[in-house]
């Protein structure tokens, strides 16, 4: 790790440490570190332009938002009437609070199951644990997009669709989630759980006060993962929502508008509502989320 | 030892509690491994084993989605499925999405976290602008996507002086979806290599400098090599997901997309859910399934033996 260096916090030594990757990666050459450079900028501009064309779009009235030829300062000004409309329909409110509940659910319970499974399979010796290991391990290939037929007409039989519950329940199956924490606990002394076995802890005990603490990390950074994918989920809760008042985020936005016709503006403007949630944890957490998402994706292979 | 002062690095010091004898039946089986894979167990059987597996038996049916519990007609839906052009065409579709976008989102991401890992000024800056757009709703994907490629005023036509339907004219439009699809997700494969990157040991470099070698010398002997093997999760990872294509095309088609740009899965939830036929939908189901597990167990497979080739 030689940029995460455990004085990682300060900037000073960030930046010692960028200057030292510099000069071994690129070395003195002038014509390397201002190619690279070139690259780098003109990569980021194009990726950063989608999202600075639309917030810019979103701050225009409809009439400039497709007035011809194309401006950066709109004729009439900036306005922030798109966002004010969007906020008054009141839908987008009720559908961030939808998309949070459902997030935060579904995060919850999936880290809860899967850390309490994992110990079971890193720990614990019981008849079929490695069949059940390996059923994990399989369903790790089935796509849950592959699922929503039957699971839809289970939901059907349950009486369940339009509630929360069948759109929380089933993203909460992880395996892969199951497999990553198997993984770390695995990697955990053993000598620590037993001497609090030897004090006499019961496994759940041992489980709570000795295992969870020392996985903070991994928690954190399967709960980051879960949290982004429940959060962006759209399939399965635009298959068992109908009732706009349960919808979540991006399966309210694009539905309402198909009710309104195109309106370039407006669109652009609840785009970014959708958008800045997680730009916003983005970008306080950055450090960790980039962590987290390096942890987990790379669990899977 | 107490619940509220759990120990970080040392074995707990705190005085046992009481011995106990025998322990009781309920504190065995509550104390068993069966007690913690309960909760898993539970759902995994009720989402995911059970919908596999009636999801089979729905393909061997002529259910509905107003009439469940249809007639067994066997594998009738199969038979009719190898003979549906439709399937062919958006397996066609998937597949050529699939290769279309891999390519570059395996790349594109190398060559960004080439260059960020380089350690040039504005780390936070470019790191932010590659991995955003991973962030986004695919709701806010798929609008700023028609805005963009909107023939009449979008931006692309309007800034290149071109005239091109980019999801209007069959030919293009997967092409764009790809487009977008680049540059929405790009951003996770780029972190898998940066991470992989950082783990590469320093004195290689060092070693390097010594003996003289340029940046592009350092490129192509140290840095790529040494990420040979995240390559192979990286490729993995995307193949797999790229296969799984729904929401871009769906919403980036405004709901609605032609027969040239429908994925596989488009077509399993249009036969489904449009066309109330869940048994059929099924069936195409299961045909896919076998070919996302078939591609799995290949990738594994040659991957397994690029391991072994690299160990002789």
């Amino acid at each position: 790790m030689s940029i995460l260096t455990p004085a990682a916090g300060e900037r000073n030594s960030r930046r010692e440490a960028n200057r030292r990757q510099r000069s071994l990666i690129l070395g003195r050459s002038r014509l390397a570190r201002g190619g690279a450079m070139t690259v780098l900028v003109v990569m980021a501009l194009g990726w950063l332009f989608p999202l600075i064309w639309a917030t810019n779009s979103s701050f225009r009235t409809e009439a400039d938002t497709v007035a011809l030829p194309l401006q950066w300062i709109p004729e009439n000004g900036f306005t922030l009437e798109q966002y004010i409309g969007l906020f008054e329909v009141g839908k987008v409110q009720l559908w961030m609070t939808n998309s949070l509940i459902i997030a935060v659910a579904v995060t919850a319970i999936t880290v809860a199951v899967s850390a309490l499974a994992a110990y079971a399979f890193s720990r614990m010796v019981f008849r079929g644990r490695k069949a059940l290991f390996a059923l994990t391990i399989a369903a790790i290939m089935v796509p849950p997009q592959l699922l929503i037929i039957p699971l839809f007409d289970q939901m059907v039989a349950l009486n369940l669709v339009d509630t929360y519950a069948a759109i929380i329940l089933p993203q909460v199956v992880a395996p892969i989630m199951v497999f990553i924490l198997k993984k770390f606990f695995d990697g955990i002394p053993r000598e620590l759980e037993e001497a609090a076995r030897m004090d006499g802890a019961g496994p759940w005990r041992v489980f709570f006060s000795v295992v969870l603490p020392l996985s903070r990390p991994i928690l954190a950074a399967v709960s980051i993962f879960v949290f982004i994918n429940a959060w962006n989920n759209f399939l399965w809760p635009f298959i068992v929502t109908t009732d706009p008042s349960l919808m979540t985020l991006p399966v309210g936005i694009p539905n309402v508008l198909d009710a309104y016709g195109t309106v370039y503006a407006r669109n652009m403007a609840s785009s970014m509502v959708a958008a800045a949630p997680m730009i916003v944890v983005f970008l306080l957490f950055q450090r960790r989320i980039v962590r987290s998402v390096a942890t987990t994706g790379l669990g899977g292979q | 030892m107490t619940a509220t002062a759990p120990p970080r690095d040392r074995a707990p010091a705190g005085p046992p509690p009481a011995a106990r004898s025998a322990p009781p039946l309920w504190r065995r089986v509550s104390d068993s491994g069966w007690a913690f894979l309960l909760p898993f167990l539970a759902v995994f059987a009720a989402f995911m084993g059970w919908p596999v597996v009636y999801g089979f038996w729905l393909s061997l049916t002529d259910s509905t989605l107003v009439r469940t519990g249809g007639d067994f007609v066997g594998l009738a839906n199969y038979a009719e499925a190898l003979g549906d052009p439709l399937m062919w065409q958006t397996l066609g579709n998937t597949a050529f999405f699939t290769l279309a976008s891999t390519v570059p989102l395996v790349v594109l991401a190398l060559v960004m976290a080439v260059l960020v890992h380089s350690g040039l000024p504005g780390q936070w800056l470019w790191r932010l602008s590659f991995f955003v757009p991973y962030l986004l709703p695919v709701a806010t994907v798929g609008l700023v996507g028609q805005f963009m490629f909107n023939q009449e005023i979008g931006v692309l036509n309007q800034a290149t002086g071109a005239d091109v339907g980019w999801l209007s004219e069959d030919s293009v439009a997967l092409w764009s979806i790809v487009i977008a699809t680049v540059w929405w997700t790009v951003g996770f494969n780029f972190l898998l290599y940066l991470a992989a990157l950082q783990s590469i040991p320093d004195h290689l470099y060092e070693a390097a400098s010594i003996d003289g070698a340029g940046a592009w010398a350092r490129l192509w002997s140290i840095t790529l090599p040494q990420l040979s093997r995240i390559t192979g999760v990286v490729l993995v990872l995307q193949l797999l997901s790229s296969l799984k294509v729904f929401d871009q095309i769906y919403l980036l088609m405004g709901n609605n997309p032609t027969d040239a740009t429908r994925s596989i899965l488009i077509y399993v939830y249009d036969t489904g859910f449009t066309g109330y036929r869940l048994g059929y939908g099924s069936a195409l189901s299961y045909i896919f399934l076998a070919i996302v597990v078939a591609v799995a167990l290949v990738q594994t497979w040659v991957g397994s033996r690029r391991n072994k080739g690299a160990a002789a």
